[in-house]
């Protein structure tokens, strides 16, 4: 195409009926309806529509049935107690690495957010090894040690789920809480106590009401997590009939093979979920939009520190004392159990082999397969999900077009749905209700993790596209690109590093994902966290152990890689 | 031939009229400029022309060929109109180099590769950036950005050149050097330049002819800048020209008065046949005597500014602001003190309509 005007060369197109616009919009539109939509809809559908009928009398039949109200109940009680005790441990470390002179804050800050890393259901493994009430190595230690038959603490409980939720969970809180408190302007509190108020009247009327806002967010996060969680419950609560909404609609699925009764059932609990879910969100989203005072500015302040003199060693092994009963116990747990020669040994050199871990990665099928798995599953939906987020937020961030609000309102719908819901409805959608029918093959997984993680991919992407200025793109197009071109050229060079935050943000986590590949797996699809969790199903707990580790070392890899990898980009 | 003719054009986002029916003609090879207030719908015109925006209904047509015609179902996208753009915040785009950036038209248009370095040797040469052609934007002055993206706008030798208040974002002194840059290459190439500004002086400095758009989206005057400056249509078009003074002139019986409390007009009376009417004069028409014949003033607020002492001066109980050469007030003794009392005369005042003096000085 020529760039100079030729006199009189009449070469206008004509509106046109289909631009490139339009089929952005109806490529994004059709991904998100396809992948998270339709699944949720026929959840829907299918608990409160019975015999073509709008039936809601029938799910509060369900919903009232002793199981499925005993989950819920379990799902509140849960979720309310991980809210409760992950909040106050949150808030206070939250405090003591941002607003006293604790020695090493800066690394206790890190330290405090491995858990986000390490994935839940592992922890949960590691801690039935020291603390199942017979055969945990700590509970044997104590009763061994005092003679006595009763163990010192039951994990299989309310309180043992509680307590290990809270271990992988309070970081929600952590993040909130220490990031407002750095950014909180300290002549606030400084003016306060020229005018005479003590340190006591000032964290009571200023700090706190300041923070009270990420606080409640960050509880919220907890409560939405827990809520819909499946690993922790599944490995502590299953065991002695403690069942939450996610555990019983994995329950219900897997024992009833189709059976009617029991898919509804499930669907009605998805739905409760999917609803709770929403419902969570938007508090959140009004305690955050009310709590945005003007006074935690955007810039970052020296706050006052509290002096802890005496306190200040002590409180600095107590910080130590919980990463290392937190952190490196069942880490160090999970490596000794898989490198035991059978399980129930006692942890000494002389019963250890490398057996395990060389007939896991080399020679068993199953657990060599799983990670194959894992490692292709999480590639594809990562490269998946994070070019569908491109276009996606693109739309929304970028594009003016008619229909765009439609497009918006599906945007959000990923981030309100729990795995086992997706899960589910992918079931529902891809078992040959439609003609396609993928059930029990690695695309109905891969499937489900683009629904699960796409809400990753549009929060990175739309970041990045957000911090690319319409008129660079319009430069584009006043130099003759055309929009293709300009996307191309423009505007994914520019958010190369938001996508490259999305494939990690979702590669990584679909590597040790569970909830979703344990509903939807078949007898060569197992993934490493179904296999893990499989394994320890079946007893064999060395081998859960060990090919957990191998998931550990995998993990800390890649979280060590993206690191180096984003110090680097930043240089440049 | 890159004239752009505007016909009829309306512009609405939601419920909000931007531009109604508005028609405007740039002949080729001149320097047009687009003035108005911050917000009045001079930028949406601009992007009308350059394709980021369809107007409801009306026609643009750019060197003959219209690119835009809802009528007959016409629009044509922003990278087939073959014009160059520069935007007010410049645009360049960040991880590509200098020479990367000005290249881009040439490498989308396909340009052969030889031909592209020269063409890109030269452009970023014309805009005084040779020898930094590997620097990444981000090693750039703003002014120097700015640059860039004036290359690449003229690297393909377009026909027709729209500037988006491009000087928006400098400083005082670069954006009078770019500003005669522009005019500069403007003659040079003899391209036809649209040129979107809040700023008079720049405006008024840079433009062949000029249109005055106000705040409704509505051209009051189209002009070359002397006749806008000198013949304003209206107040709006006046008080939009620099700083200006408006005192109400009244008649009362056979003579005029001005001022709110009414002292005796002593200019030439108004040639209009309405009660009251505004006259309106800029600071630098005020002359000042302690005696004689003129108005008899007060003298409200005296500040010396160097070369010329600005005062603050009420007549007949409105305040007006006058400007006068520091060497005039020194050599005739007119530095007044406040409070003092001084003549009025008044050069080359322009009449409207007693209407115009809502809103008063500006």
């Amino acid at each position: 195409m020529s760039t100079t005007i030729l006199p009189g060369a009449e070469k206008a197109s004509f509106l046109p009926r289909v631009g490139t616009a339009q089929i952005l919009l109806g490529l994004s539109i059709g991904i998100l309806v396809v992948v998270v939509a339709v699944p949720v809809l026929l959840i829907f559908l299918n608990s409160f529509w019975v015999n073509g009928q709008f039936n809601a009398l029938d799910v509060v039949r369900v919903l009232s049935r002793g199981e499925t109200y005993e989950a819920l109940l379990n799902s509140l009680i849960l979720a309310g107690g991980v809210t409760v005790t992950g909040t106050i441990v949150g808030t206070f470390f939250a405090w003591l690495v941002s607003r006293t002179d604790l020695p090493f804050k800066g690394l206790m800050k890190v330290l405090f957010l491995i858990p986000f890393m390490l994935p839940s259901f592992i922890g949960a493994l590691a801690w039935k090894m020291l603390l199942s009430p017979r055969a945990g190595y700590i509970n044997r230690l104590f009763m061994d040690f005092f003679g006595t038959d009763t163990p010192l603490f039951d994990i299989y409980s309310y309180q043992g789920i509680i307590m290990v939720e809270t271990m992988y969970l309070f970081p929600f809180v952590f993040i909130q809480v220490s990031g407002a408190l750095e950014r909180m302007d300290p002549t606030l509190e400084e003016s306060a106590r020229i005018s005479g108020a003590s340190l006591f009247t000032i964290t009571r009327k200023i700090t706190i009401p300041l923070v009270l806002p990420s606080v409640v967010s960050g509880a919220l996060l907890i409560a939405l997590y827990s809520m819909a969680h499946f690993g922790t419950v599944a490995v502590l609560g299953v065991e002695v009939g403690i069942y939450n909404i996610p555990t019983l609609i994995y329950e219900k699925i897997h024992q009833s093979a189709g059976n009617f009764t029991s898919i509804r059932t499930a669907t009605v609990l998805a739905s409760v979920l999917v609803m709770t879910a929403a419902f969570i969100l938007w508090l959140q989203n009004r305690v955050l939009s009310r709590g945005h005072y003007q006074i935690i500015a955007g810039k970052s302040f020296r706050p006052t520190e509290l002096k802890l003199r005496g306190l200040r060693i002590p409180l600095l092994l107590f910080c130590l004392a919980y990463i290392g009963f937190t952190i490196v116990l069942p880490t160090v747990t999970i490596f000794c159990v898989g490198l035991l020669k059978t399980y129930g040994l006692p942890i000494a050199l002389e019963n250890m082999t490398l057996h395990n871990f060389e007939y896991i990665l080399f020679e068993w099928d199953l657990t060599r397969g799983a990670i194959v798995n894992s490692l292709l599953l999480g590639f594809s939906a990562a490269v998946i999900t994070m070019f569908a987020g491109v276009i996606i937020s693109y739309v929304i961030v970028k594009m003016r077009v008619r229909g765009k609000g439609f497009l918006e309102f599906l945007g959000m719908l990923p981030f309100s749905v729990p795995g086992s819901v997706i899960a589910l409805g992918t079931m529902l959608a891809w078992s040959g209700k439609f003609g396609i029918n993928i059930y029990n093959t690695a695309w109905i997984i891969l499937v489900a993790y683009i629904a699960r993680y796409m809400a990753f991919s549009l929060k990175a992407n739309s970041a990045a596209l957000e911090q690319v200025h319409d008129s660079l793109v319009e430069a584009a197009r006043a130099s003759g690109a055309t929009m293709w071109q300009a996307l191309r050229d423009i505007v994914i060079p520019l958010v190369r590093p938001g996508m490259l935050a999305a494939f990690f943000l979702i590669f990584l986590p679909a590597l040790r994902e569970l909830t979703v590949s344990v509903m939807l797996y078949g007898p060569t699809t197992r993934t490493i966290g179904v296999a893990i969790y499989t394994l320890n199903e079946d007893g064999e707990t060395v081998y859960a152990a060990a090919l957990a580790g191998v998931a550990l070392i995998l993990i800390v890899t890649g979280e060590g890689l993206i690191k180096r990898l984003f110090k680097i980009g930043m240089k440049k | 031939m890159a004239n752009v003719t505007i016909e009829n054009v309306c512009k609405r986002f939601g419920a909000r009229t931007v531009l109604d029916g508005l028609s405007l003609a740039v002949d080729d090879g001149e320097c047009f400029t687009l003035l108005g207030p911050s917000g009045c719908g001079k930028s949406v015109l601009m992007r009308l022309i350059a394709g980021f925006e369809a107007p409801e209904s009306g026609t643009i047509a750019i060197g003959g060929r219209a690119v835009a015609d809802p009528a007959r179902g016409i629009l044509v996208p922003p990278d087939r109109r073959g014009l160059g753009m520069v935007f007010q915040d410049y645009a360049v785009w960040p991880h590509m180099t200098v020479a990367e950036n000005v290249a881009y038209p040439l490498k989308i248009a396909g340009t052969e590769a030889a031909a592209r370095a020269e063409a890109t040797r030269r452009a970023v040469a014309m805009v005084g950036l040779a020898g930094l052609e590997e620097r990444l934007p981000s090693q750039l002055s703003g002014g120097q950005q700015q640059r860039v993206a004036l290359a690449r706008a003229l690297v393909s030798e377009p026909r027709l050149l729209v500037l988006d208040e491009p000087l928006n974002n400098l400083d005082a002194n670069l954006r009078e050097e770019m500003r005669f840059e522009i005019k500069a290459l403007q003659r040079t190439l003899g391209i036809t330049v649209l040129y979107v500004t809040h700023d008079q002086e720049i405006a008024l400095g840079i433009a062949d002819r000029l249109a005055v758009m106000d705040g409704q989206g509505h051209l009051r005057q189209i002009g070359t800048p002397e006749e806008i400056y000198e013949r304003p249509a209206d107040a709006f078009v006046f008080r939009f020209m620099g700083i200006a003074n408006f005192l109400p002139v009244r008649r009362q019986g056979d003579g005029w008065v001005a001022g709110e409390a009414g002292v005796p007009w002593t200019g030439p009376p108004p040639q209009r046949p309405d009660a009251l009417l505004a006259a309106g004069f800029r600071p630098s028409d005020v002359t000042l005597a302690r005696e004689g014949v003129g108005m008899p003033a007060t003298v409200r607020r005296a500040s010396f500014l160097g070369a010329s002492v600005d005062y603050l001066i009420e007549i007949g109980g409105t305040l007006v602001r006058a400007a006068l050469p520091s060497h005039d007030c020194l050599s005739r003794g007119l530095l007044f003190a406040e409070g003092e009392a001084c003549r009025v005369a008044l050069d080359g005042v322009q009449w409207f309509a007693g209407g115009a003096l809502e809103g008063g000085a500006a």
